[in-house]
């Protein structure tokens, strides 16, 4: 190849791809320093602050609320009760009615009549300042009747149980049938247990959990004439605008919802919180902004809760270990209410209970229960993590049972990967991957034969820190959400994405996303992405989101969806823009469109050496508009919405290698490596910290976090001093690989991360302590894995229990009114 | 998490301070570092009328060396006393346990004396100084008097600081002779409170054990000693098997609560096996 040659031929390449760098994250430095615009942070002229008096009690009437001495406290402007806003509160809306029969008891914003979870709120206070506000709501004097809780969900359910609300009359919300045999997805279930040969039966807990986002909620209400602007700290500024216009009847066009930088949600922010409707409420009847953020106790008091299931499960094998059949019967805590997808949690996971095997016959039952707590709604993996924890949980049962090996157990009832894609006995369509692959790479990196020595070792020795070595060997599915999938599951909205591009004069490029961020990294990603399409500099793009005013069409993030579906239509609006600047190019070059190439952001007319037109030239070029085409528009700018045909699979194999002192019980992760398989990767930087942080809350659930509710259905783990969310401190070394089997379903070839290493690593923890003390005649431990509940297990058998529901006094909390002197001992 | 509305008085003596708090009402409250009183004050579970801030006494602050006894003002933070040569030298107990306290950040603001005086059972170094033996130097409006921890905690979140009284120093003993020791600390994750712990100081001399103390933390509304091991260390011969068997009644005489993270019968196991390990580390084993 000669020089000149080379010059030629290199001038339309693409410079290195964007794809694939691990890019700092440009949102980063703000998001971390906190100079943005928090909601928090939001100061309009003549701002009132918004505080809630929330009730003692789980479960009541009200007799009588007195204010009168709150509206006397100085700087108090009102204060309102339910019954001052009865009319016009309607109702939290529930957009997933999971069955067609299923009772919905109604979930006003503030309790009128009846109070159903410590918490709730009972009054509002609007005062002009935030301590002004704060310092009234010890004023406010609350009577019940009180009416006795219902907590446990075993109880719920049986005869003569308590009633949660007494204007229904049972406890269940609904019941939710998936029969793979009558699906025609698998075979009779019924059949395939009278035909096995061995049968595991186990019931699991999937204990309660709380999302403990890092902001607290915040939301500040303008209102303007007929018109409203809410700024909330919300994951999902699209759903909430349509949703408060159905609840409160304020027009869709005259609201406008932002949310500006948001710090964290874990779909705990997938929510229309009470607290929005009374803040917007009160906007209105007052005409003044309004604000409230919540403090941090409210906020593991009253935000959604996640999880929370009792998980019967029995499992069907022959000797041999070929599995054949799988039944799930669950019980999923509600809560109080039905929020905005609190039905549709145990639902998502229905499909996913048979993991990566191959069963030949499924049954799913789910029935949701109320009870007098705080409702239950998304939490990171919602659905998909109790079901990877059964699945992943009984095999290992199953394994005991046979005396097998509980990978080889695993290996001969996965789907191998000559044979995706693959449709289950739930009736999905896996996409693409490689178990084997994925468990031999995470075998290396733990160094799995060492560790089984070292097993072997500490039991023959008897050593009081024995080791165990657990797997999960998971998949997923997200990437939310085909619509019509989605209306086939009754859910009340699409799962598409929108995106838009505009390029401004200068070239740079806006990029508009309905995927609302929270913390991702989407600014950083969908750079990436467009640079690489538009063949722009990753520097030149920005990107905009979380304002309806800005982008207009969006269903917003969860569900590992964002990369997947609005990462998808970047990509499609991109693809729009070029083909829209195609027209220009050929106009301006004066050749044919179809000599055109377009390559590295430039359009060079194929024969014709040195003619180079860039797509940043092309932009303003069609802003100055002097010489364009006759047939098309001066811009380039383009739209696009994307709705995928199906949901992505990332899988992976995650192994915990884990060290339990028998003496106290207390267990150790001593190695953690696991192999994901996400699809392409945008931004390895990104995808690794995904990763990290998802395993950090897979293995919070295994060990450290559980709310827990005293008899009187009071939230004993109320601050973070008894809600125990570890830290780096406490947490291994994560080895992490990636394999790559690209994703069928969308042009980048993505599969979600946003949610693996959470939904992945709980029973790989469990089943790695399991492992550890099997020896010792222990079946199962309850989560979290307490040093006591370890220690019960182990000493006196069990599952450890349940934990004693008193706080504990090692709290800076309701320890320290701090007395100091005995005269004043014990004064709190 | 907004404190209800006080007054704040910043004095910059001892005296003024003991001053302070007469002049400061029924609800005033001296504060030290603040990390036990701001957040109840936050959580509204306190609301004192007036707050005395001891952060500009700097009498108060420091350690000094006094030939056996080495003196420790009460506004020493955390952090000072994990950095002090003189506690690295004579007291490396309480370092030890100090290091186990909280968080950096808290450790940067929250006191020794703060420590003693909030008196929480499953606060680290009310049990230290009572291992140590150490003495509360304590200032009130009738002039200073001199008390040793074993009286100085009283009951839960209580001790026998009278109204008015500012505590302002503490006198730790050195130990004299061939001591090692040793803070065994037991939680759920790094920066959590003691579920159960255990301070060991224990001095050898050829070959056994002449004397131990032990001191626990979290086993009942006060801190203890362990006695019934102490008695049965004292000559004991340093070997594990001894120790073992000493430890056996660490639990004796203690009162600990069932709560979260343990019942009362898994705390006292816990005692046993931390004493175990806390003497068996002292002991140089
Ligand atoms: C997140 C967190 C974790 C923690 N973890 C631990 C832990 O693991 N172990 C542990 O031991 N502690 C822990 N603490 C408590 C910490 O050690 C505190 O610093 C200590 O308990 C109180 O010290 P302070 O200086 O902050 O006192 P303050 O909070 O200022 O005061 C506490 C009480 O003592 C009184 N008081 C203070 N000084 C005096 C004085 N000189 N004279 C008379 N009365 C006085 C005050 O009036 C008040 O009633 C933790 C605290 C936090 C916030």
């Amino acid at each position: 190849m000669t020089v000149t040659e080379d010059a030629a031929t290199l001038t339309p390449q693409s410079p290195e791809k964007e794809v694939g760098k691990a890019r700092r994250r440009k949102e980063d430095a703000r998001l971390i320093t906190g100079r943005t615009t928090w909601t928090d942070n939001m100061v309009l002229p003549g701002m009132l602050h918004m505080s809630v008096v929330r009730s003692h009690v789980a479960h009541g009437k009200i007799t009588n609320v007195d204010v009168s001495a709150a509206l006397e406290a100085p700087g108090v402007v009102a204060v309102l009760t339910g019954r001052d806003l009865a009319d016009e509160q309607g109702s939290i809306p529930c957009a997933w009615p999971v069955t067609a029969d299923m009772v919905n008891p109604g979930h006003p914003s503030i309790a009128v009549e009846e109070v159903n979870h410590v918490g709730e709120a009972v009054a509002v206070i609007i005062a002009r300042s935030r301590d002004a506000a704060a310092d009234a709501i010890e004023l406010v004097d609350v009577d019940y009747d009180l009416l006795p809780p219902v907590l446990d969900m075993e109880q719920a359910v049986g005869g003569e149980a308590d009633l949660c609300h007494d204007h229904i009359d049972s406890n269940t919300a609904y019941h939710f049938v998936f029969d793979a045999g009558e699906a025609g997805t698998g075979a009779d279930t019924e059949q395939a247990f009278a035909d096995a040969d061995v049968v595991v039966s186990r019931r699991f807990v999937n204990q309660r959990l709380i999302p403990a986002f890092m902001e607290p909620r915040s939301v500040v209400v303008q209102p303007q004439g007929e018109n409203f602007t809410m700024w909330s700290a919300t994951q999902i500024p699209h759903v909430l605008r349509v949703m408060l216009a159905m609840v409160t009847g304020i027009p869709e066009h005259k609201l406008r919802v932002v949310a500006p930088d948001v710090g964290g949600g874990f779909g705990g922010k997938l929510q229309v919180n009470p607290e929005e409707v009374l803040a917007l409420l009160i906007a209105r009847r007052l005409g003044k902004p309004v604000k409230w953020t919540e403090t941090r106790s409210e906020s593991l008091m009253t935000a959604h809760h996640g999880r929370d299931q009792i998980q019967y499960i029995d499992i069907a094998s022959d000797r041999e270990g070929n599995v054949k059949g799988l039944r799930c019967r669950i019980l999923a805590d509600m809560g109080a209410y039905l929020r905005l997808i609190t039905p549709g949690v145990p639902a998502l996971g229905a499909f996913m209970f048979p993991g990566i095997y191959k069963f030949p016959a499924y049954r799913f039952e789910c029935d949701g229960i109320f009870t007098n707590k705080v409702p239950t709604d998304a939490y990171r993996g919602a659905g998909r993590p109790e079901a990877t924890f059964a699945v992943e949980r009984i095999m290992d049962e199953l394994a005991v049972e046979l005396g097998m090996d509980p990978l080889e157990l695993r290996r001969r009832n996965w789907i191998r990967a000559e044979e995706f894609p693959f449709t289950t006995v739930a009736g999905l369509e896996y996409d693409s991957g490689d178990y084997d692959a994925a468990t031999q790479q995470a075998l290396d990196l733990i160094g799995y034969d060492e560790l089984r020595e070292e097993q072997r070792r500490r039991r023959e020795s008897g050593d009081p820190v024995q080791l165990g070595i657990g797997f999960s060997t998971f998949t997923e599915m997200c990437g939310l959400a085909p619509s019509r999938v989605l209306g086939s599951l009754s859910y009340g909205a699409g799962g598409w994405e929108a995106a838009s591009i505009r390029m401004l004069p200068t070239g740079k490029v806006e990029v508009v996303t309905g995927s609302t961020p929270h913390g991702q990294g989407h600014e950083t990603a969908w750079s990436q992405l467009v640079a690489d399409q538009l063949g722009v500099p990753f520097e030149d793009v920005e990107v905009l989101h979380g304002d309806t005013a800005v982008s207009p069409r969006g269903m917003d993030t969860y569900g590992s969806r964002s990369l997947v579906v609005g990462g998808t239509a970047v990509v499609k609006a991109a693809d729009k823009v070029i083909a829209k600047a195609r027209k220009v190019a050929a106009h301006l070059l004066e050749a044919n469109e179809d000599d055109l190439d377009f390559s590295g952001g430039k359009f060079t007319v194929r024969g014709t050496p040195g003619t180079a037109l860039s797509i940043q030239e092309i932009a303003l070029a069609v802003f100055a508009a002097h010489d364009y085409p006759e047939d098309v528009e001066p811009s380039i700018d383009a739209d696009a919405t994307f709705d995928p045909v199906n949901f992505s699979f990332p899988h992976g194999t995650h192994i915990c290698a884990m060290e339990v002192d028998t003496d106290t019980g207390f267990v150790k992760i001593r190695k953690y490596a696991c192999v994901d398989d996400v699809g392409t990767i945008v931004n390895p930087l990104i995808v690794e910290g995904q990763v990290h942080g998802g395993l950090a809350q897979g293995i919070a659930q295994a060990l450290y976090e559980e709310a827990v509710y005293d008899a009187d259905g009071n939230l004993t783990t109320g601050t973070f001093v008894d809600y125990l969310v570890p830290s780096a401190a406490d947490l291994p070394h994560f080895d992490t690989g990636n394999t790559v089997h690209v994703a069928p379903g969308n042009p980048i070839g993505a599969k979600g991360v946003g949610e693996a290493g959470c939904i992945a690593s709980t029973p790989a923890v469990v089943n790695a302590a399991l492992d550890a003390v099997r020896h010792l005649g222990v079946q199962d431990i309850r989560m979290p894995l307490t040093p006591e509940r370890v220690w019960r297990a182990v000493h006196q058998g069990g599952d450890g229990g349940d934990r004693a529901a008193a706080p504990t006094n090692a709290q800076a909390v309701d320890s320290a009114g701090a007395p100091g002197t005995s005269s004043q001992g014990g004064d709190l | 998490m907004i404190p209800a509305a006080f007054e704040y008085v910043r004095p910059t003596t001892v005296d003024e301070a003991v001053q302070a708090v007469a002049e400061g009402g029924e609800d005033v409250k001296v504060m030290a570092g603040g990390q036990s009183l701001i957040p109840v004050m936050r959580l509204r579970l306190a609301a004192p009328s007036t707050v005395v801030d001891l952060g500009r006494v700097a009498e108060m602050r420091g350690v000094r060396d006094e030939g056996d006894v080495l003196v420790i003002g009460a506004m020493t933070t955390h952090a000072e006393v994990i950095a002090d040569p003189l506690v690295a030298q004579h007291a490396r107990l309480i370092a030890e346990a100090t290091e186990t306290v909280a968080d950096r950040q808290t450790r940067r603001r929250g006191t020794f004396g703060g420590a003693l005086a909030h008196a929480d059972p499953a606060g680290d170094l009310p049990a230290v100084a009572l291992a140590l033996d150490a003495e509360m130097v304590v200032a009130g409006p009738g002039g200073r008097r001199t008390v040793p921890a074993r009286d100085f905690f009283v009951d839960y979140l209580t001790t026998t600081l009278d109204e008015g009284e500012v505590l302002v120093e503490i006198r730790v003993p050195k130990l004299a002779g061939q001591w090692g020791v040793r803070y065994e600390k037991f939680n759920r994750v790094a920066q959590a409170w003691s579920i159960v712990a255990v301070a060991a100081a224990v001095r050898r001399e050829n070959g056994s054990i002449a004397e131990a103390r032990i001191g626990l933390t979290n086993m009942g509304p006060t801190p203890l000693r362990a006695s019934a091991t102490e008695a049965a260390l004292a000559g004991a011969g340093a070997s594990p098997d001894a120790i073992a068997a000493a430890a056996r009644s660490a639990a004796e005489g203690t009162s600990p609560s069932s709560d979260l993270n343990a019942q009362a019968d898994y705390r006292e196991h816990l005692a046993q096996v931390l004493t175990r390990r806390a003497v068996t580390a002292a002991a140089g084993l």
